[in-house]
C-alpha cells in the first residue's frame, strides 16, 4: 500500500480542509482533534484521501450533521461510504442507566436486605426440598445412586486427607508451641498437653476440617451445579424425570455428612500428633507419657461434642454449596459470585453453629 | 489470477488429535471479494479448518497464508497485524457475558485503538451495532438478555468492528428460525457487497449456500474434495455431494432459490 502523507492541512479561515492519505480508524485520534479544533464555516476536502474506512466516514458524517460542513471532493466510494454511515446514525447506549449516588445506595441496601431475607427463606426451602427428597428415597430405596454417593466419598473425603492432614499437624504444633511460651510464666508448661488435647478434640478439629471442607468441597458443589445449570443439564435431567436433588444434591449431603466426622477424627488426631512431637522434642515429655496424659485429659465427652458438631457442619456446607449453585442463572460471572457466597455463607453459619453448640455443651454439663 | 486475488492460500494442511486424522493434505484458496461456503458432514472438520486458518489451532503439517501472510507459527505479535484486518463470528456468538452488547463491540477497538476518545468509540459502536442490524435498545443489554438471533447479530457487529477485509462466519444460522435465518443471509449479502468483504462461511443451511455463496468447498474424506459454484458441484459424480445436494432437503432450498424474489 503507498505511503500515507499527514493527512489534515490546516488552511485559512475559509478555504476547505484538506485531508490526504488515509481517513481511517488508525489515524482517528488525530483526525478528530482537528477537526474539532479547525473553525466554523467549515468546508471539507476529500478530493486527497487516498483510504478510508467507516470510521473515517463517521468523522466527516459527523461534522456535517453537527455543524452543518460542507463535503467536496468526495470520490463515488468515499460518497458511498458516507450514505452507509448516515443510514446506521441510529444512537445508542453503551452502558445500562445508572441512577444517582444516594438513591443508588438506598435501593442497593433494599436489595441487599430483601436478599438476604429471601436466601434465608430459599436455604430453609432448599432443606425442606432435601429432607422430601430423602423421604422419596426412603420409601423407594432402588432409585438411591450408590455410584454418586462413593464417588463423592472419594472427591470429598480421601482427596483430601493429605491437605487436612497436613494443617492439623501443623494446628499442633502452633498450639504447643503457643501454650508451651505462655505456661512457662506459671511455670505450668505441663498444662500445654491439656491445652493441646482439649482444644484440638472439642473446638479446632470439627471447626478447621469445616473451614477446609467448604472451601474445598462446598465451592466445588457450587461450581459444578452453577455449570451445570447455565448449560442447561439441569433443565434437561428434569425433562428425563431425574429429580436433581435425588440425583445431584443428595449424594452430596451424604457424603459430607459422612465424611466430615470421619474427616474431624482424622484433624484430630494429626493435631495431636503435632502437638506430642512438639511437647517431645521441647518440652522433653515422652510419647508414652504424652498419651497417658491425654488419656487423662480429655474427657470422652469432648470426641462426643466434636463428633457431634461435625456432621451438622458438613450438612450445612453441601446444602449452602448445592444451593447457591442452584440458583445460577445467566452468565459465567454469576457462578463465581454464587461460589464465593456458598463459602461465605457455609463458614459464617458454621461459626455461628459452633457458638450454639458450645452454649449448649456447656449447659448440659458437658465441660 | 494473480497472487494478490487469493487472500486465504491452505496447502498441505493436516490436523490429528492422537490417533484420530482430522485433515490429511488439505488444499484450499478463497479469493478476495467473494463469499465461500464450506459445506461437509458432521465431524469431517469444518471448524478445526477455520480454527487452523485463524490460528487457534496449531496444524501437524502445511502451509497457512492469510492475507499475503504466513499463519503458522507465527508470534503473537506479529499475528496481531493480521488479526485487527479480520472479523470472526463463532458458532454461539462467544460474547463476552460480563460485557454489554455495545461494550462487547468496543473490545477490539480499545485493544487496537486505546487512544480514541470515548464518545468517539461509543459512536462507533452504536453504528456498528446498526450495521448489524440491531436496534439502539440492544446496546446497553447484556448478553444473556438476548434471543439467539440477536446474539448472532451482536457478534456479527463486533466481527466488524474494524472494518476487516476478511470474515470468517462459523454457522452464522445455525438455531435460527427460517425468517430470521433469512434475514440474517440478506444481512450477510449486504454488507459483504457495501464493505467489499471477503467472507468464510461454514454452513450447514443450504438456503445459505444457494442464496449468497459464491462460490462452495466440499470438505470429505479429510480434505476439500470440490470447490466450485453449485451447478459446478452438481456435475461432479461423488455420492457425498449428490445426496447432499440431491437430497430432499437439497431440492426443497434448490426449488425454491429459483422461484420469484420473495415479497
Amino acid at each position: 500500500m503507498a505511503a500515507t502523507t499527514p493527512p489534515l492541512q490546516s488552511a485559512g479561515d475559509n478555504e476547505p480542509f484538506r485531508v490526504d492519505g488515509a481517513l481511517t480508524i488508525s489515524r482517528a485520534a488525530t483526525t478528530e482533534r482537528e477537526i474539532q479544533a479547525a473553525p466554523d464555516p467549515l468546508t471539507i476536502d476529500l478530493s486527497g484521501v487516498e483510504r478510508m474506512d467507516t470510521v473515517g466516514a463517521w468523522l466527516i458524517y459527523r461534522t456535517v450533521r453537527d455543524r452543518d460542513a460542507r463535503v467536496v471532493g468526495a470520490t463515488p466510494q468515499a460518497q458511498s461510504l458516507l450514505d452507509q454511515v448516515a443510514e446506521f446514525d441510529h444512537p445508542a447506549r453503551v452502558r445500562p442507566e445508572e441512577r444517582p449516588g444516594v438513591v443508588r445506595l438506598f435501593s442497593e441496601l433494599g436489595e441487599w436486605v430483601s436478599e438476604s431475607g429471601r436466601t434465608l427463606v430459599g436455604l430453609l426451602g432448599f432443606f425442606g426440598g432435601t429432607l422430601i427428597g430423602f423421604g422419596n428415597l426412603i420409601r423407594r430405596p432402588r432409585r438411591f445412586r450408590w455410584n454418586a454417593v462413593v464417588q463423592r466419598f472419594d472427591v470429598v473425603g480421601i482427596r483430601a486427607l493429605g491437605i487436612i492432614g497436613l494443617m492439623s499437624f501443623l494446628i499442633g504444633v502452633v498450639i504447643g508451641q503457643q501454650g508451651a511460651v505462655q505456661l512457662a510464666q506459671f511455670g505450668a508448661e505441663s498444662f500445654t498437653i491439656n491445652l493441646i488435647g482439649r482444644i484440638t478434640v472439642r473446638e479446632l478439629g470439627p471447626l478447621m476440617t469445616a473451614i477446609m471442607v467448604a472451601g474445598r468441597s462446598g465451592s466445588a458443589f457450587a461450581a459444578q451445579l452453577g455449570t451445570m445449570k447455565i448449560t442447561e443439564e439441569i433443565d434437561a435431567m428434569r425433562t428425563i424425570g431425574v429429580s436433581p436433588v435425588e440425583a445431584l444434591v443428595i449424594p452430596r449431603v451424604i457424603a459430607s455428612v459422612i465424611m466430615m466426622p470421619l474427616l474431624a477424627f482424622w484433624a484430630m488426631l494429626m493435631s495431636l500428633l503435632g502437638g506430642g512431637i512438639f511437647v517431645w522434642l521441647f518440652l522433653e515429655i515422652p510419647p508414652l507419657t504424652y498419651i497417658q496424659r491425654l488419656q487423662e485429659v480429655i474427657p470422652i465427652t469432648d470426641l462426643w461434642i466434636g463428633l457431634i458438631k461435625a456432621p451438622v457442619f458438613g450438612l450445612i456446607i453441601a446444602l449452602a454449596g448445592c444451593f447457591q449453585g442452584m440458583l445460577v442463572e445467566g452468565n459465567s460471572e454469576e457462578v463465581g459470585l454464587r461460589t464465593t457466597t456458598a463459602v461465605v455463607q457455609a463458614i459464617f453459619l458454621v461459626i455461628v453453629l459452633d457458638a450454639v453448640f458450645a452454649v449448649f455443651f456447656s449447659s448440659i454439663g458437658w465441660k | 489470477m494473480t497472487d494478490d486475488e487469493i487472500v486465504i492460500r491452505i496447502r498441505g494442511l493436516s490436523n490429528r488429535f492422537g490417533e484420530q486424522v482430522v485433515h490429511e493434505g488439505l488444499d484450499l484458496d478463497v479469493r478476495r471479494g467473494e463469499i465461500l461456503g464450506v459445506v461437509g458432514g458432521s465431524g469431517t472438520g469444518k471448524s478445526v479448518m477455520m480454527r487452523s486458518v485463524i490460528g487457534l489451532q496449531t496444524p501437524a503439517e502445511g502451509e497457512v497464508e492469510v492475507l499475503g501472510e504466513n499463519m503458522v507459527g507465527r508470534n503473537e505479535d506479529e499475528a496481531k497485524n493480521i488479526r485487527r484486518r479480520w472479523g470472526i463470528l463463532f458458532q454461539n456468538g462467544a460474547l463476552f457475558s460480563t460485557l454489554t452488547v455495545a461494550e462487547n463491540i468496543e473490545v477490539p477497538i480499545h485493544e487496537y485503538f486505546p487512544f480514541l476518545s470515548p464518545s468517539l468509540v461509543d459512536e462507533i459502536a452504536s453504528y456498528k451495532l446498526a450495521m448489524g442490524g440491531l436496534s439502539p435498545d440492544a446496546g446497553p443489554k447484556f448478553p444473556s438478555e438476548l434471543s439467539g438471533g440477536m446474539v448472532k447479530r451482536a457478534g456479527l457487529a463486533r466481527a466488524l468492528a474494524l472494518d476487516p477485509e476478511l470474515l470468517f462466519l462459523d454457522e452464522p444460522t445455525a438455531g435460527l428460525d427460517p425468517i430470521a435465518a433469512a434475514a440474517f443471509d440478506e444481512l450477510i449479502l449486504s454488507l459483504q457487497q457495501r464493505l467489499e468483504l471477503t467472507v468464510f462461511l461454514i454452513t450447514h443451511d443450504l438456503d445459505t449456500l444457494y442464496a449468497i455463496c459464491d462460490r462452495v468447498a466440499v470438505l470429505a474424506d479429510r480434505k476439500v474434495i470440490a470447490v466450485g459454484t453449485i451447478p459446478e458441484l452438481l456435475a461432479l459424480d461423488h455420492p457425498w455431494i449428490q445426496e447432499y445436494f440431491n437430497g430432499p432437503r437439497g431440492r426443497a432450498a434448490a426449488n425454491s432459490s429459483e422461484e420469484p424474489a420473495r415479497v
